[in-house]
């Protein structure tokens, strides 16, 4: 007889679970802001790495915007060690130790991992940050490029890099290190953008996001804090200074508030406000610290996206005895990664799913006091291919509240754009550009990240401007095969 | 050397400096109506300033305060040679400035220093300047001098009479209305209650009224909304749609509502500065 099928034994093995993350205890955690997850030892990353299946096609490079070669970078964990895999995940992810943390790997890699069809995917996420943390670079341009050596900058060759969020940062670390002069303009007084002022020292510690603007600095780019390009200096004089080429990364920083009554009411936030209030403004170390938040007892907070989660955790983290996510759908269509929904659980957070905003309540001081809420249920799926809500016709309820944060959505940063009025803009409002170069309707002047695609992630965004950094190199050094 | 103070005058000792900075990019660009915002220490918090003068050539920008809270106290400690830790700018729109015939441009307290600017550039575009400027008393009456330079009429006006008019500024504001019904434009720039007051005293006139809002910002570049304020009944941002809009639009009870906001955690940091003078 014909010898048994390899492939169909292997099939049959008993797949080894997922090697947990380690977490700080959530009784814990909601009474401090250090990092939520306490990172994987080498014993449990090995572990982890060897439940890789080593597909001939794999499908989680696939599943990753910026096609980072997993297999290739576990592999080489596996056999050569860290500094290895550090390298082969830097030949296409600039950022690795902040994608590890923020990506929502489960629509991504992780997503299309086949261990997923059976069990659980391999942790790839936890992985790319273990590597990525335990690796010591030995120079901004190790760090950079993977390279032990970059090359000199020319002073003539200076390219504008406008925001300091994750499209900008890659664009910026990819010219530099191939010998490009940068200058990075800022216009808040703490470089990272979204990173610094978004996403909440839990999630991302700001010494990681430090670490990557330290290694900018090393590779002599100019960081330039407190300049908003359009009102300190527009676009088109930076190529009166000699700038060849500008990156626009601005961002999706406008929020949106929900267009109710009382919304103006002392208590009502919006997330960027508040977060920025806590993350940009150290405002959970106050009076250390200057900048204020409002403390709140009873805080409800819409939306049901990451920077929801961030909001609700942080308020929990502020001392609040209650914190309510309002949601107008329910948990499984929530856009936050299911990580941050279950850690936000864990901690605490009370999922109020099915419920929709009507009007703020205040009292006669103008601070809120309350909401009234309607009831929800779920109807055919809308454009977004989720099921739209659908009002539950005499069914409102009323909720106490002394502050609420309005977490559901953002639009574009307007001030760029309205001192730009050349750039060709979308229906939406964000910048048009070339989808293979993230050109912009002006010559020379690029676009990318949440400023060209509306709110979306960090990894998309370091595509953005790692393919715009690409093509303004290949024209400034004049070569076709800039990698 | 960037955000350097380069001279700095005590206008009311104690309360009101006025500061001229070093800060050649932001004066390049400055026009009257635009603000900064500032830091104090790696500590602090963001504050806006509206620009009360700007010489381009010079490369300088001025600003006046009003000792209030534990960032103007932090900058009052500051003299020349020290360097402002964080400035930005120049933010929001600027003044609207158009040649119109005459203009009155009413400022109250640390007020008039920001209507100053606003006076001069309505003043350079060739038009009529009335300035019509109060205080509590003659020792507190800012830029006198200053406006008179360039203003054919300074109306004054003092809680106690001790220096022109005993009264209001609305007073003699309401009186040049009704003598002179060629005002094309009224300004005011000054506390809450006074350009409420402004704006209700010149709606029977039918006349423009510009006021400039002083609301709470944190990024001042349109990213948080913090500063929103109701302007004929639609949401605005102070810092990216104004700071200046139309005084008649204006839901001024919900502004005077969202600055006591912080109240309790300014008074906190207020007396931990007092305790430490510095930067914790």
């Amino acid at each position: 007889m014909a010898a048994t099928n390899p492939e169909k034994k292997k099939a049959r093995k008993v797949v080894k679970p997922r090697v947990e993350m380690p977490l700080q205890p959530a009784e814990e955690r909601v009474h401090n802001f250090s990092e939520v997850a306490t990172g994987y030892t080498h014993e449990m990353a090995l572990e982890e790495a060897s439940r890789c299946l080593q597909c001939k096609k794999p499908k989680c490079v696939q599943g990753c915007p910026v096609e980072v070669p997993i297999k290739d970078f576990i592999t080489a964990f596996l056999k050569e060690g860290v500094e290895a895999a550090y390298r082969v995940i830097k030949s296409t992810n600039s950022l690795p130790a902040v994608c590890g943390r923020v990506c929502p790997q489960e629509t991504q890699c992780e997503g299309s991992c086949l261990l997923g069809l059976k069990a659980q995917p391999v942790a790839i996420g936890r992985l790319e940050r273990y590597i990525a943390d335990k690796y010591m670079a030995l120079s901004a341009c190790e760090e950079l490029t993977g390279k032990p050596e970059c090359r000199l900058i020319d002073p003539d060759l200076k390219v504008a890099c406008i925001g300091s969020g994750p499209s900008s940062l890659t664009a910026a670390g990819y010219l530099a290190a191939r010998g490009i002069k940068v200058t990075l303009f800022e216009a808040l007084h703490e470089l990272g953008g979204v990173l610094i002022y978004g996403i909440p020292e839990f999630r991302l510690p700001k010494s990681i996001v430090r670490r990557e603007i330290e290694a900018l600095r090393e590779l002599h780019v100019d960081l330039l804090p407190n300049y908003v390009i359009g009102k300190t200096v527009e676009v088109k004089e930076l190529f009166e200074q000699g700038y060849k080429a500008a990156f626009i990364g601005v961002g999706a920083g406008l929020p949106r508030f929900l267009g109710i009554p009382g919304e103006s009411l002392i208590g009502v936030f919006s997330a960027n406000e508040y977060l920025t209030r806590v993350n940009l403004g150290r405002a959970y170390d106050f009076p250390n610290f200057d900048t204020p938040i409002f403390p709140g007892k009873h805080v409800a907070v819409f939306g049901g996206g990451n920077v929801a989660m961030d909001s609700a955790r942080t308020a929990l983290r502020l001392g609040a005895e209650s914190v309510r996510i309002v949601y107008r759908r329910t948990r499984e269509e929530m856009p936050a990664r299911h990580e941050e929904v279950e850690h936000a659980h864990e901690e605490g957070v009370i999922f109020e799913c099915l419920y929709g905003p009507i009007e703020f309540l205040g009292d006669e001081r103008g601070f809120l006091r309350g909401m009234n809420l309607q009831k929800m249920c779920l109807g055919e799926p809308d454009a977004s291919g989720r099921c739209a809500p659908v009002c539950v016709e005499g069914e409102t309820c009323t909720m106490e509240c002394d502050l609420a944060v309005v977490a559901v959505g953002t639009g574009p940063n307007r001030v760029l754009l309205e001192a730009t009025p050349e750039l060709n803009l979308s229906k939406r409002g964000y910048i048009v550009t070339n989808p293979d170069t993230g050109e912009t309707s002006i010559p020379n002047v690029y676009a990318g990240g949440d400023i060209v695609t509306g709110a979306a992630t960090v990894i998309s965004a370091m595509g953005a401007g790692r393919r715009a950094a690409k093509e303004i190199a290949k024209r400034l050094l004049g070569k076709a095969d800039v990698i | 050397m960037l955000n350097t103070i380069l001279k700095k005058e005590k206008l009311i000792p104690g309360m009101t400096s006025k500061l001229v900075i070093d800060a050649p990019l932001i004066a390049a660009k400055a026009k009257p109506g635009n603000f900064v915002i500032l830091r104090v220490c790696d500590k602090g918090e963001r504050i806006p300033l509206t620009i009360a003068d700007v010489d381009a050539a010079a490369g300088t920008i001025s600003i006046v305060y009003l000792v209030l809270g534990k960032t103007t106290a932090h900058l009052e400690t500051l003299g020349e040679g020290d360097a402002i830790h964080d400035l930005c700018g120049p933010l929001g729109k600027a003044t609207e400035i158009h040649k119109i015939g005459t203009v009155i441009c009413v400022g109250g307290g640390t007020g008039i220093a920001a209507m100053h600017h606003i006076a001069k550039g309505h003043h350079l575009a060739g038009n009529h300047v009335v300035a019509i400027i109060g205080a509590r008393n003659k020792d507190l009456l800012l830029f006198y001098k200053e406006l008179s330079a360039f203003c054919p009429e300074v109306l004054v006006t003092t809680d106690d009479g001790s220096f022109g008019r005993k009264g209001l500024v609305t007073e003699t504001l309401v009186d040049r209305l009704k003598s002179d019904p060629s005002v094309a434009e009224v300004v005011a720039v000054g506390p809450v209650p006074m350009m409420q007051a402004v704006a209700n005293a010149t709606k029977p006139f039918n006349v423009k009224t510009t006021v400039s809002l002083n609301s709470i910002m944190v990024d001042g570049v349109g990213m948080c909304g913090a500063c929103r304020v109701s302007i004929g009944g639609k949401v605005k941002f102070a810092c990216v749609d104004g700071p200046e809009f139309d005084g008649h639009e204006v839901d001024f009870g919900e502004l005077r509502a969202r600055l006591t906001a912080f109240k309790p955690q300014e008074a906190i940091s207020y007396e931990e500065f007092k305790k430490s003078h510095g930067c914790n």
